[in-house]
């Protein structure tokens, strides 16, 4: 008999006036109970629509039923089975808007806490079974090489080592993961994590060479006629950062989210034992309201900053996910919405001391079908502040495109692949917002899992 | 031979070596005007340093460094068949050498390290190098056997007239023009105030100037922004669009106080010195 509770567990949480002044882990997992309460909603229906919302196809009503039956292993391996990081995806994939949204609990109540259910089950087999030793799977001689540590090329490495590929991954930071690592805070996903996936990987037979820029210190063709590798996955993502292009912005004190979130994350900038140096404002404004800007925000109070986040559309349009907004605000984000910069302000030494602003009205809806916001005349005024990080979004990095030939961009200046994400040039394949412009972390996954069957439909059939 | 082993170390002055590394795959493609970044341990910040040269065959780059913060600090401490955590390379844009007969190339301090391989491999590109080698005092003067080796020709300055002419780059650059000299194109290396001043000269002079700019970093592929410098009332990112620009265009006062972003943090890492000198940090 499925458990009718209305309403998802709950998820344990560091309180809010607590964690805001610490890195560690804001939520803190599901007990055993909790999970089994929440397994319990699930009514393992026939169509199973979650499947089809999740861009790795996790089969979600199997795993949950080897909960209920408290066979946590067995739920691992089932997932597992299509997605190779649910340690990562149970914490920063947005359900709300995949694998969630089609559960037919959401329609009368809360959908099932599938995402809660997955990170339950990873962390479970780490606690209980991280310690197996992995064995190396045996080489099939095919060598393939992919570009970009990020969660793209991590998961087309696993699938393809999975199948006996010789995997060679090429990172161009000193850290494994791209963006899990350099982007998302610790203390929404801490890096060990990222770590103990990566090192499963190397224990299965994926070589990895951090510090190696592909496009500058070797060429993509240069890896396939040189080096051996019969296809070549690019993962590269979207890591460019925008700017406003407002008078004021090479102000000291205006960085990008890119820049600041890197220093703290990858860097470790937030912990004394770290040499990378950061600035220590009081008065942080965030330009921004995506997924990005909650994280550089929530950094930044974490750092000991009174912060404001300005975002000219309104509360309803914030692009974050709901959960990381509500994070924000809880921890004591201040929200100014339907306000947008025009000016960056600067002292006599050039350092940032303020930021004008105007308030903005919505008006008829724009191409994104959202309501455009339309600047109100004479309403400007400048808030006080220290310290402006931009967090407008990322493009994608053209450096591949411009080293390699025969290789078709897409119209926003991504890499255009056909369905097995095979770019123009017969070999070379890529996935995530190298392709797609900046998405999510799932997403790129399951361009990873699309592009690592379509290499190998490739090399088995030359 | 070790993943970024420092082969050779040789001590220029005071406070500048020149380091050998094993890195065979920056080596492969690395040109003049090219950068690296560098961590030196687990625990280190990246910072990006000019390549003063490399040797494909044998899989090493050159880098020639001040020791002047925590890091260079730090790297100091390392010696011949240690190894660094990470070097990555070759970044940004390499030096345009093409259609260029003539070129003056002006040097500031430890900038003459870094512009010593453009020097180089200008004079063997076919083009007629002037070097002028400015430093602040006799004792820290280096490379001059190297550059009277290896351009055309060398004109040493230091500030207090300690050795070579007294005075400053620029007035050695002013006379050289004045006397009648014609260049092609006048490239300032050094510090971003002797740079301002160069290409301002070569401004009066109607005369093309480059400048290779050295801006904070942190991944040095165009990701976090910190290097942007305006050029020409445009956004540019040093480390991908650089670090060569049009001296003439580039906006001076804005990258002089953008340079001045850690300088609090520098201060203080210069007064914790003996903290770090005291050995090799233990870690990781």
């Amino acid at each position: 008999m499925p458990n009718m509770r209305a309403d998802k567990n709950p998820m344990p949480e560091q309180e809010p006036n607590v964690r805001n002044k610490n890195f560690e882990e804001v939520a803190l997992g599901y007990t055993e109970e909790m999970a089994l309460d929440e397994a319990q909603r699930c009514l393992n229906c026939k169509n199973h629509p979650c499947v089809d919302g999740c861009p790795v196809n996790v089969h979600i009503p199997n795993f949950i039923a080897k909960i209920v039956n408290k066979d946590y292993e067995g739920a691992y391996e089932e997932i597992t089975l299509t997605n190779s990081l649910p340690a990562v995806c149970g914490r920063v994939c947005p359900q709300e808007n995949q694998c969630e949204s089609k559960c037919v609990r959401g329609i009368k109540g809360e959908p099932v806490g599938i995402g809660r259910l997955e990170r339950f089950t990873a962390d479970w087999h780490e606690a209980h079974h991280g310690d197996e030793k992995i064995e190396k799977i045996p080489s099939n001689g095919h060598k393939v090489a992919v570009v970009g540590g990020g969660p793209a090329g991590l998961t087309a490495a696993g699938d393809l080592v999975n199948k006996g590929y010789d995997v060679t991954v090429f990172e161009s930071l000193h850290k494994i993961g791209g963006v899990l690592v350099y982007g998302i805070p610790q203390f929404r996903l801490p890096k060990e994590i990222v770590q103990t996936e990566v090192d499963k990987l190397a224990a299965k037979g994926v070589h990895f060479v951090t510090d190696a820029i592909v496009g500058k210190a070797i060429t993509v063709e240069e890896l396939m006629d040189e080096e051996g590798f019969e296809a070549v996955f690019v993962g590269t993502g979207a890591g460019l950062p925008m700017f406003m292009n407002i008078p004021g912005e090479s102000y000291v004190g205006v960085v990008s989210a890119n820049e600041y979130l890197t220093r703290i994350n990858l860097m470790k900038a937030y912990r004394d034992d770290y040499d990378t140096p950061i600035a220590r404002p009081k008065h942080v404004v965030i330009v921004g309201a995506g997924n990005v800007a909650m994280d550089a925000s929530r950094c930044a109070k974490r750092m000991g900053a009174e912060v404001k986040l300005v975002y000219r559309r309104s509360e309803k349009e914030v692009p974050a996910r709901a959960e990381e907004f509500a994070h924000a605000k809880a921890e004591g984000i201040d929200f100014h919405f339907l306000t947008n910069p025009v000016e960056i302000l600067g002292d006599e030494n050039g350092n940032v001391c303020g930021i004008k602003c105007i308030k903005m009205e919505l008006g008829e809806p724009d191409a994104s079908g959202r309501r455009r916001p339309v600047p109100i005349e004479g309403s400007e005024f400048v808030i006080d502040c220290d310290y402006v990080i931009m967090s407008l979004g990322t493009r994608v990095n053209s450096l591949i495109r411009d080293t390699t030939s025969n290789i078709t961009p897409t119209k926003k200046g991504g890499i255009e692949v056909d369905e097995n994400g095979m770019t123009s040039h017969p070999g070379i394949f890529a996935g995530g917002d190298a392709v797609t412009g900046a998405a999510t972390v799932i997403k790129a996954m399951g361009a990873g899992k699309v592009a690592a069957a379509g290499i190998d439909k490739y090399i088995q059939s030359k | 031979m070790k993943r970024f082993e420092i082969i050779k170390k040789r001590q220029l002055n005071d406070t500048i070596n020149w380091y050998t590394i094993y890195a065979p795959l920056i080596a492969r493609h690395a040109k003049p005007g090219q950068f690296i970044i560098l961590r030196v341990d687990e625990h280190g910040e990246r910072i990006p340093l000019t390549m003063a040269g490399h040797d494909e065959k044998e899989g090493t780059i050159d880098i020639i460094v001040q020791t002047v913060g925590r890091t260079t600090m730090l790297l100091e401490q390392l010696q011949v068949g240690d190894c660094l955590a990470d070097v990555v390379g070759p970044l940004g844009q390499p030096s345009k050498m093409d259609g260029l007969k003539k070129v003056c190339i002006v040097g500031g301090g430890v900038g003459n390290a870094l512009a010593y391989p453009l020097a180089i491999g200008m004079h063997k590109h076919g083009i007629h190098v002037t070097m002028i080698c400015g430093f602040k005092t006799k004792d820290i003067v280096i490379l001059e056997d190297e550059f009277r080796a290896g351009v055309d020709e060398v004109y040493m300055v230091t500030d207090d007239g300690t050795y070579g002419k007294k005075g400053f780059t620029t007035d050695m650059l002013k006379e050289l023009l004045d006397s009648g000299e014609k260049f092609d194109e006048i490239v300032a290396v050094g510090p971003a105030v002797m740079m301002k001043f160069v290409c301002g000269i070569a401004k009066d002079y109607g005369i093309p100037s480059v400048a290779s700019l050295a801006t904070y970093m942190v991944d040095g592929t165009g990701m976090c922004g910190g290097c942007r410098c305006i050029v020409d009332g445009e956004s540019k990112f040093v480390c991908v669009d650089g670090p060569d620009f049009d001296g003439a265009k580039i906006d001076w006062d804005l990258l002089i106080k953008r340079g001045k972003t850690f300088a609090e943090e520098e201060a203080h890492d210069r007064q914790h010195v003996c903290k770090l000198i005291g050995g090799v940090r233990q870690n990781a």
